[in-house]
């Protein structure tokens, strides 16, 4: 009846788990509580859950990513304490079949919960408002894949409390994360909710390739583009080139671990090997998927904080495409230890830090906007100062383990891990943290507050330095990474320092949550009441803050990049009335369930599978397949706003903002 | 002359078609976007299948002892399967036409045609899966049957939905009738259903001719 | 171009500000202070590197690690500037600063834009060098130059253990490599389930152990001593404990050695393997007298000598 699910399933035997249980469901139990007891569920469902706005969409994402950073920091604290106590013989407190199941989900939530949504949120957030657009291509497949992603979210969670993770790395090789080395259901629990959410992760990427190359306002060109929409559309071009090749990996796993196929088992001809190909051809593309757009943050971040343009914004666009176009060439460099031979390991070699070039021309650019620059020293350029100090150091070591020989010492050595670390937190954290504080006050109409922004920073940064900087010692000096205990007692006093480190770390993003909570506490006096709180100069700035539904009344017309930093260059014609704005009726998308829906019924699908239990599977593809068909039906798919009601909006705003 | 709020909504924009370049015009039309959406979407798909294509590249030869393609593949069966499966793109393609002419019989009848011919597609297929599962060449056998089995199952897979869609579609026009939506979702089926033709081509060629 | 790299830091008339202060002894005492804190850091990372890859023992670990060392130089020429430059600007062109000059309208400039085109891409065409002339010469496969004839050893991994086969002279070890200094060892290599990266960090290059295939390796030491050898792939429950040590002798030792394996009791059949095959946490270590026929061969066909079950590691 129900499959492999027993009670026996549920972990009663490990403490810490079911104490964790208890604490995380007391909590949602809690939230629950108040948000039913305040009444909150018909706004909650009507304006955000069900909400097909890109700038709501954005908001959710980012929420996502910040409460699974939570989650994927608690792993991490974890392993650096397990690993700070289990020396010589100690055995620390997790015993090997919970550690890997830590790293494991560690790595995976990381990457794909926390890092994701933190760029795929700022991505839906800002592009449209920097294109001079009312919303994305798709509104409604917007809200699938915000959903989809959050149904995997919420099935790699339930693997905490129902049954196991996989233990088998965040990449799952096989022969290892096969049926026959991998019995349980942590490694169904790992494809399932990555297969959910990656198809997600797709259908975004379709969205907002389809909307900057389709949806732009008038007059902007590509060469007009903010640089921030021209990485997006890099990272989106890679996720539709590259999240099919995941999928269509996984569901070979699948068919493997499902249905008796020998696409990487040891016998019967299987070829594990190709596994880590093939994965690789979507996980390198991912490296750059994520980085990419945080690129983009600096670059916006580092020309309005300097006030003025950014420096080369030309090879800044062709370095770009540089990038999205080389990572699908140097997958290889991940495993140059499995023997493929000198000629293929060289060309890789090459290929990987032929990728330097165009990183490194953007490092210079950036260097050369902060001169002749008028910088103000606000949250979101330390962040960007930080991550340039700290990204050459992360690019260093990744030239370095790019030359074969090299990396033959160096792979799955903790120096690898402390290099992408390295990249990790110093590019793609730091830069959704800079953009987080810098389009926060667009998003919400107030400021962050200034003080706890800078003290989150120095806590990631310090932080950061000492947690990994001992890693690359320890990685040459012969430490390798996963390991559940060692031997060598010289390495603890550089695992207790990493610790501290994490500790820091932790301190950091407790007070980004103390930020938010001051802030919001505080909004009145750090009210952005001229929706250009920073002298931004792009589009999204001319806009009220928060922008109304529509985003822009009348679309702007642009003439050249920076364009709203053009326009305040000319107060006149920005604030002359001119010819009286006739504004007309607007379509926008009404609020839809269909994500929430299908998200829904894909939860039920992905459990029933995990655990085998069939019928569930079958009532979770039906009611699936019948969501969609009414959303097939759907015919009042727009809402219209009267153009006496845009105008009212506009002419509050517009005096609001004068009055400011 | 003021930038940000200069009134040019993108209608006007396009008034003036010939002298401002495509990339300067504004957002484009619904119909453009959805195609072009569809578009990419497709091309993920194919990538998904071109996974697919370089597992099988790479396991064909690992048939473990086990029968080989050149051993299990009857030419003359494929080609009726890939005869069906064009002539039901030429009457997809009439079908599109009938579409854009908002001619509800036609479409029906056209439409229809490629129901017919997408399922005895799948009919011979699945008469190809079952009989050699039957003589124990089923995927769990070898690597190349695990390869060969995942290529055109998920293919088939594509068709089964395909076809699916078209019922809806139909069910969409006798209901909604030729709504911009409805004709919209049309040029997005038949688009996808000319992909599955392409991608079985290459199945044909690469899978069934050079089996070896 | 006006504002090309001369132009730095150019100074306008101050409108008001203070000059940093010099300030006196008390600061020459911190910096003493400061020094012997560097000093006691570094001998503290000098003596941990100990045993890493930064302590090679033999001229795979020496070539590898000298390559290690150029690229850090290499880039450090270039990645320190740009760090110490990205500070200067920041403080330099800050909004309180009276004499840095704004120039809110430069964003171009066609020399300097040649220049950083020009450095990376200059590096980079000097360390693609030295990673092409790097993968041929130190391809693990490849043979090292020496005069004595290579010694063959067959390296299995199991569940999880270190299997060391030595095919010229019919001999086996479990987790336990013993190899004469200054010859060179051709390592040959599979798994028995599975992957695994056989790993001595002191001797350099390390390599995947896959089933059902064979990977090539050639190490050597030029020191006697113990070298310690991991498993540097995770490959499940006991992956920690995939230890080995590594006992470098001298020639004479190494047949002393030999002669004390040969004299031992056990011998390396199926039943001995099977048994060693299936899946437990570490063995110990074993020697073994007689290894039967071609057992490494049969491993990395796919065909050990008995069926091991792989659902019995649960």
């Amino acid at each position: 009846m129900f499959g492999r699910l027993t009670w026996a399933a549920i972990p009663f035997d490990q403490p810490i788990v079911i104490v964790t249980s208890g604490v995380v469901g007391a909590m949602l139990a809690a939230i629950l509580l108040l948000v039913t007891v305040k009444g909150w569920w018909p706004y909650l469902w009507r304006e955000w859950l069900t909400s097909v706005d890109h700038k709501r969409i954005g908001v959710m994402y980012m929420v996502l990513g910040l409460v699974m950073l939570v989650r994927g920091f608690s792993d991490a604290i974890m392993m650096r304490s397990q690993q700070a106590l289990a020396v010589a013989g100690a055995a620390g407190y997790l015993p090997p079949e919970h550690y890997d199941q830590i790293f494991s989900a560690h790595g995976t939530i990381m990457i794909f919960f926390v890092a994701m949504p933190f760029v795929l949120g700022l991505m839906n957030f800002a592009v449209p408002l920097q294109l001079g657009v009312r919303d994305v291509a798709f509104p409604v497949l917007n809200s699938v894949s915000f959903w989809l992603t959050a149904s995997g979210v919420l099935l790699v969670n339930l693997s905490l409390f129902v049954g196991e993770f996989a233990r088998t790395g965040w990449l799952a090789y096989p022969p290892l994360s096969e049926l026959a080395y991998s019995p349980g259901v942590g490694v169904d629990y790992y494809l399932w909710s990555l297969q959910i959410s990656g198809l997600g992760t797709l259908l975004s990427g379709i969205n907002l390739t389809t909307t900057i190359l389709k949806l732009r306002a008038p007059g902007m060109g590509y060469s007009r583009m903010p640089i921030f929409c021209w990485t997006a559309l890099a990272s989106n071009l890679l996720i539709v080139a590259a999240f099919p090749v995941l999928t269509a990996t996984f569901a070979m796993l699948l068919l493997d671990r499902y249905c008796d196929f020998h696409f990487f088992t040891t016998e019967l001809g299987g070829n594990p090997m190709m596994y880590v190909n093939l994965i690789w051809i979507w996980g390198h593309p991912e490296v750059y998927i994520l980085i990419l757009p945080a690129f983009g943050v600096f670059s916006e971040v580092v020309a309005t904080f300097s006030g003025k343009p950014l420096f080369g914004y030309r090879s800044m666009v062709v370095a770009t495409m540089a990038i999205c176009v080389l990572s699908f060439l140097v997958w290889l460099h991940h495993f140059f230890t499995m023997g493929a031979g000198a000629d293929v390991n060289g060309f890789f070699g090459i290929a990987t830090m032929i990728i330097a070039v165009p990183t490194g021309v953007k490092i210079f650019n950036w260097l050369f906007t902060l001169y002749g620059g008028k910088i103000r020293f606000s949250v979101p350029i330390y962040w960007t100062l930080g991550f340039m100090v700290t990204f050459v150091i992360g690019g260093m070591t990744g030239v370095m383990m790019a030359i074969p020989p090299a990396d033959f010492v160096l792979h799955n050595s903790l120096f690898l891990i402390a290099h992408f670390h390295n990249t990790a937190i110093g590019g793609v954290v730091f830069g959704a943290m800079a953009g987080y504080t810098y389009w926060f006050p667009k998003a919400f109409g107030f400021k962050l507050n200034e003080r706890l922004g800078k003290a989150v920073f120095w806590c990631w940064f310090i932080g950061f330095y000492l947690a990994f900087m001992p890693l690359y010692a320890l990685g040459l000096m012969g430490a390798t990474r996963r390991m559940q205990h060692y031997s060598n007692p010289e390495w603890q006093p550089f695992m207790l320092v990493a610790l501290a480190g994490a500790v820091f770390i932790l301190l950091g993003i407790l007070l980004t949550v103390v930020q938010l909570v001051v802030s919001i506490r505080t909004r009145n006096q750090n009210r952005d009441l001229t929706g250009d709180p920073w002298n931004g100069r792009t589009l999204e700035w001319s806009i009220p803050s928060p922008p109304p539904a529509w985003n822009f009344a009348l679309l702007p017309q642009v003439e050249r990049t920076d364009a709203f930093w053009m326009a305040k260059q000319r107060p006149a014609a920005l604030h002359e009335s001119g010819a009286p704005k006739t504004y007309t009726s607007l379509h926008l998308p009404r609020s839809n369930p269909t994500g929430v829906l299908l998200a829904f019924c894909g939860t039920v699908l992905g459990f029933a599978l995990i655990w085998r239990i069939w019928w569930l599977a079958a009532l979770g593809l039906f009611g699936a397949i019948l969501v969609a068909l009414v959303q097939a039906w759907r015919t009042d798919q727009e809402i219209l706003v009267p153009a006496a009601e845009v105008e009212a909006f506009e002419r509050t705003s517009a005096s609001r903002r004068s009055f400011a | 002359m003021s930038v940000v709020e200069g009134a040019l909504s993108p209608e006007h924009a396009l008034g003036d078609a010939a002298s401002v370049p495509l990339s300067l015009r504004g957002p484009a039309p619904t119909r453009v976007v959805a195609g072009f959406g569809f578009w990419l979407f497709l091309l993920s798909d194919i990538l998904i299948f071109a996974a697919l294509f370089a597992a099988y590249a790479v396991l064909s030869g690992e048939t473990a002892g086990g029968p080989t393609g050149a051993q299990l593949f009857e030419t003359r069966h494929v080609f009726i399967e890939t005869a069906c499966l064009l002539a039901s793109s030429v009457t997809c393609g009439f079908g599109s036409l009938a579409v854009q002419r908002t001619d509800r019989s036609s479409t029906y009848f056209w439409m229809a045609v490629t129901f017919v011919l997408g399922a005895t597609f799948l009919r011979l297929e699945a008469s190809e899966f079952t009989s050699m599962v039957a003589s124990g060449a089923g995927p769990s056998h070898s690597a190349f049957l695990s390869a060969f089995f995942a290529l055109v199952g998920t293919h088939g897979l594509h068709v089964t939905v395909g076809l699916a869609w078209l019922v809806v579609m139909l069910l969409q026009v006798a209901t909604l009738g030729f709504q911009p939506m409805v004709t919209r979702r049309f040029f997005c089926f038949a688009l996808f259903w000319h992909a599955l033709d392409i991608v079985w081509v290459g199945v044909f060629t690469i899978v069934y001719l050079g089996a070896h | 171009m006006r504002h090309a790299a001369g132009a730095l830091f150019q100074r306008v008339p101050p409108v008001g500000g203070i000059g940093p202060k010099r300030v006196s002894s008390q600061h020459d005492s911190m910096e003493k202070h400061r020094c012997r804190v560097v000093l006691l850091t570094a001998t503290v990372l000098l003596s941990s590197c100990r045993q890493g890859v930064l302590d090679p023992r033999g001229p795979v670990g020496t070539a590898e690690r000298l390559m290690l060392y150029d690229a850090t130089a290499i880039m450090l020429a270039v990645g320190v500037p740009v760090i110490l430059l990205t500070l200067a600007f920041a403080w330099w062109f800050r909004a309180g600063n009276p004499y840095a000059r704004y120039r809110p309208d430069w964003e171009y400039s066609g020399r300097i834009e040649m220049i950083i085109w020009s450095i990376p891409a200059l590096v980079i065409l000097f360390l693609g060098g030295i990673a092409w002339v790097g993968s041929h010469q130190l391809d693990p496969p490849r043979a090292l130059k020496s005069n004595s004839p290579p010694l063959e050893v067959q390296v299995v991994s199991l569940d999880w253990q270190w299997l060391f086969i030595y095919p010229g002279q019919h001999v086996a070890s479990l987790n336990h490599l013993v190899i004469p200094t200054s010859v060179p060892v051709r390592f040959s290599l599979t798994s028995t389930s599975v992957m695994n990266s056989f790993f001595i960090p002191q001797l350099g290059s390390q390599i995947y152990t896959m089933a059902g295939m064979t990977t090539q390796l050639n190490l050597q030491a030029d020191h006697q001593g113990t070298y310690r050898g991991i498993s540097a792939q995770f490959s499940g429950e006991g992956f920690a404990d995939m230890r080995f040590d590594v006992d470098a002798v001298s020639g004479t030792g190494f047949q002393a050695w030999l002669s004390g394996v040969r004299a031992s009791s056990q011998v390396l059949d199926a039943a001995t393997f099977t048994q060693l095959a299936s899946p437990s946490r570490a063995k110990g270590t074993a020697t073994y007298a007689d290894v039967s026929g071609d057992l490494f061969e049969a491993i990395a066909a796919g065909h050990p000598p008995a069926a091991s079950t792989p659902l019995a590691r649960h």
